[in-house]
């Protein structure tokens, strides 16, 4: 293998288990940050516990998510140095941004939190906790412009060799921006919504914690739902805009080989790439492509074969991570919207719920690495779409280096996801029971 | 003029994060000797506990400013020192969740684990900083092409161990005084020993780095160009000196500040000895990047600069804030009493 390959797969590997981290992270700490809300202001010791049950949860997902983020912000330089030259005007400062703006306030006020709830009066603690949750979505949404960028450049101009910036208005700004942080946001908050409502029915179907496990329940049912529902009518604008901004992601998307008017939608299809046609396509429904990609029902949609073979991105991997993220975006609103209807009294719900949203955690996290696939594999073979190409941007390193630096990410982070995942399910399958323990003495005053 | 405020801005983050995270590392990696038992561990790692992440993060700052400001430098350092900088994050990531895991469970061999990970995960990014940063002063085998013509044995010549030795003592001082103000009792007593202790090696090694730097680097030349940069390698001496004295009256939190002042005075000698070279190259003094050959536009140098001078006063701020609330000394009975503990 050479280096290109070997960047790309060690990049896609540091990425994927980042964003294992991420969603919930970003979701559940929105949701401790409500429960211990509630707790302040209504006094009820339940969501006292249960701020500190999911929050012991929440502080072990954040701790691999910090670790595995600083490869991410340093791979830029070791393994893409052409692609840092290039666009470093623009992205790099993006990047910068998201540190000094975002990352202090998140790991100085997880720590303020975590070691501060004797320490701290009760409003100045749940202000650190708000402050935790919004630092880690202001973090996402400035690394979400930066990939934006990356997806669909703007406000610069190439100059002396590089990217150069003119408008940076428009680069946060720009509509693909946008919408790419509400979706990516929404679908993290989905998966937390999941994972509390897993966990809560867990211990439902055993009976034990009802009281508190109703309550967590009844909240993330409510969330799951909200967010199921607005990602799939926000979902459609993503795929909308690409029709002008990336056409042959949305051509792999579909599986469109030709460029036609008025396209219609085959609900039934399998690409054939060597042979530029598909394999099968059944269940058409007339013009229903040109419609939702651009609300005309005869309007033009742009097909693969507009552009020579080297410049599409590989049609199979981005055909099925559509579909499979749509699929599980109308089985999200159906179990959610279950749920909702059980909230009052889940634990007397139908153990086929209950079960059902056990085996769903794992779900949103799939639909989440399924859309970074179809974002990322769907924008090939360009790094900076239509600006640079993914083969330029490599590193003038080693095979070597890389190949043992991948193998080591490979290494390492089974390890850590094994040890990640074991301690996330004793801490679950434990409960809050351990919370409920008299509060240790105050620590002596400060000398 | 704007290249010229982003090279002195680079030069504080990186100050800023070697004083704050200088102590982290030096107390992971004398653990086996400051603890003698798992209550003394866990002491060791909840004196970092409400610190390292925030400090770690100056780190990442400066890296971000690095590509920000400097594109060009932030390529072509980080893809020269690839592999010392994947052992660094491999070496961070160990440390950065050995917080997090250890003390969630009981059984001896995990939080034996864990443990080593923590003393491995200090040690090894305080040595390579150090390699590196030396490595950076006597000017990397770059072509003007940005390629490196080295290998990791390239950067293990005698000047850049030197350095890394050098950056291990500081830490290893810096984070043994921390221990004194964050204990009380014997603990305070072990920091304190160990802090003496390696003060005299500490003094030998910076002798010998300032001396060997002469030799092996333009960085003195530099600095006597312009008289008023003296008073970095001046502030280091005087702030070793200070320390000790300071250690000797059981002035711990000055003792840690001059210590902190050390650490601050030797990288500020090195940026400044290096001004306005960010990487000199050692094959060809035209490939160097400097701060204004590597520099971004003064469009998104204009914007950075708004967003450091709004931000990072802020960060300081609270940081500051965090220092003063839990700086109270910890001891092992409180910890386990304690849920609210790593
Ligand atoms: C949509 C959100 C999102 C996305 C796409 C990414 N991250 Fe991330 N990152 C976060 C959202 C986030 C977060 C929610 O803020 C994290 C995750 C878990 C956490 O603890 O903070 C975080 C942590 C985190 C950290 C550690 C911060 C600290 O020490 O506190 C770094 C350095 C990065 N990330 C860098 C990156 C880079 C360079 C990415 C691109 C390749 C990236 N992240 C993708
Ligand atoms: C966290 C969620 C993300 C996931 C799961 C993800 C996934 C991937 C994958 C699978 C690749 C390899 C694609 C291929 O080579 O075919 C890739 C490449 C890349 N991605 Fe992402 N990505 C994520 C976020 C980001 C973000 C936020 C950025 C930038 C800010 C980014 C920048 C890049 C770069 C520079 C490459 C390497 C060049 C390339 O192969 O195109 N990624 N990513
Ligand atoms: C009907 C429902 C959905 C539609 C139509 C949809 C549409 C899209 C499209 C078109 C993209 C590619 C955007 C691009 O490449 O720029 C995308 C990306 C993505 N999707 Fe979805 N999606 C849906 C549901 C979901 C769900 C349920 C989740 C997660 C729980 C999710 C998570 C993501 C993520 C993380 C990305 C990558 C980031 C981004 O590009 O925004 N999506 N989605």
């Amino acid at each position: 293998m050479d280096v290109l390959t070997l960047s790309r797969f060690q990049f896609a590997v540091a990425t994927y288990f980042h964003f294992l981290f991420v969603p919930l992270t970003l979701g559940l700490s929105l949701l401790v940050a409500i429960m211990q809300t509630i707790w302040v202001r209504s006094g009820d010791e339940d969501y006292r516990r249960m701020t500190k049950f999911w929050g012991k949860l929440f502080l072990i997902n954040f701790a691999i998510g910090v670790v595995t983020g600083i490869t991410l912000e340093f791979q830029f330089g070791t393994n893409w140095s052409r692609y840092s030259t290039f666009v470093g005007d623009i992205f790099g400062s993006l990047l910068a941004i998201e540190a000094t703006a975002a990352f202090f306030l998140e790991s100085t006020f997880i720590a303020v939190w975590f070691f501060g709830w004797d320490r701290l009066s009760k409003r100045a603690h749940l202000l650190s906790v708000w402050l935790v949750a919004i630092a880690s979505n202001v973090s996402a949404f400035w690394i979400l412009v930066a990939n934006a960028w990356m997806q669909s450049p703007v406000g610069f101009t190439v100059r002396n060799g590089r990217a150069e910036l003119t408008d940076f208005v428009a680069v946060i700004t720009q509509k693909f921006a946008i919408l790419e942080v509400v979706h990516t946001v929404g679908g993290a908050y989905i998966t937390a919504g999941f994972f509390v409502l897993g966990i809560s029915a867990w211990h439902l179907l055993r009976r034990q914690h009802v009281a508190f496990f109703t309550k967590s329940f009844r909240l993330a049912a409510v969330w799951a739902l909200v967010f199921s529902l607005f990602e799939v009518a926000q979902g459609h604008m993503n795929a909308e805009i690409l029709g002008t901004k990336q056409p042959m992601k949305l051509a792999s998307m579909e599986s469109q080989w030709e460029t036609v008017r008025g396209a219609p939608m085959n609900l039934v299809q399998w690409p054939d790439e060597k042979n530029e046609r598909n394999r099968i396509e059944a269940l058409s429904v007339p013009r229903a492509l040109s419609l939702l990609a651009h609300y005309d029902v005869n309007a033009e949609v742009k097909g693969l074969k507009e552009v020579p073979p080297a410049d599409r991105p590989p049609v199979l991997p981005v055909f099925l991570s559509f579909r499979a993220m749509v699929g599980l975006a109308f089985l999200f609103i159906g179990l959610s919207a279950w749920a909702f209807l059980r909230r009052r009294e889940p634990v007397r719900s139908s153990p086929v719920l209950l079960k059902a949203l056990v085996w769903s955690i794992p779900l949103p996290y799939l639909a989440n690495e399924l859309g970074w696939t179809l974002a990322e594999v769907g924008r090939q073979p360009w790094i900076v779409y239509g600006l640079m190409r993914t083969a330029d941007a490599v590193s003038p390193i080693s095979t070597v280096q890389v190949g043992v630096s991948a193998l080591g990410f490979v290494l390492l982070y089974t390890l850590l996801g094994i040890a990640d995942i074991y301690l996330l399910a004793k801490v679950a399958r434990r409960g809050p029971a351990d919370e409920a323990r008299p509060e240790p003495a105050p620590l002596p005053a400060q000398a | 003029m704007l290249e010229t405020i982003w090279f002195v801005l680079w030069g504080v983050l990186w100050t800023v994060y070697f004083v704050l995270d200088g102590f982290d590392l030096g107390l992971g990696m004398l653990m086996p000797w400051l603890a003698r038992n798992d209550g003394e561990r866990r002491v060791i790692f909840n004196a970092q506990g409400p610190f390292w992440d925030g400090n770690e993060v100056w780190l990442l700052t400066a890296g971000g400013a690095t590509f920000a400001a400097f594109p060009k430098t932030y390529a072509v350092m980080f893809s020269s020192l690839y592999t010392p900088l994947m052992l660094l994050l491999f070496a961070l990531i160990l440390r950065g969740i050995s917080f997090e895991m250890r003390s969630k469970e009981e059984a001896s061999w995990w939080r034996r684990t864990w443990d080593t990970c923590m003393v491995v995960g200090s040690f090894l990014p305080a040595l390579l900083l150090g390699v590196a940063f030396a490595n950076i002063f006597a000017g990397l085998p770059i072509d003007a092409q940005g390629i490196f013509h080295g290998n990791l044995l390239t950067l293990l010549n005698p000047y850049g161990l030197l350095g890394g030795v050098l950056f291990v003592l500081l830490f290893a001082v810096h984070g043994s005084l921390w221990l004194t103000i964050k204990t009380e009792g014997e603990m305070r007593e072990r920091g304190a020993r160990m802090a003496a202790r390696l003060w005299p090696l500490l003094l030998v090694v910076a002798v010998a780095f300032l001396a060997y730097t002469a030799f092996a680097t333009p960085l003195w030349t530099n600095v006597l160009a312009r008289p008023v940069f003296l008073v970095f390698p001046l502030a280091a001496v005087a702030g070793l000196i200070a320390g000790r004295w300071f250690m000797a009256r059981r002035a711990w939190w000055k003792a840690w500040g001059a210590s902190a002042v050390t650490i601050a005075g030797a990288v500020a000698f090195g940026v400044a000895g290096l001004f306005p070279n960010l990487l000199p190259s050692r094959l060809d003094p035209a490939a160097s990047l400097t701060a204004f050959n590597s520099a971004s536009t003064h469009l998104t140098l204009s914007i950075m600069l708004g967003v450091a001078l709004v931000f990072v006063p802020v960060v300081l701020a609270y940081q500051f804030w965090v220092y003063r609330t839990f700086s109270f000394p910890i001891s092992a009975a409180e910890i386990e009493r304690s849920s609210h503990a790593y």
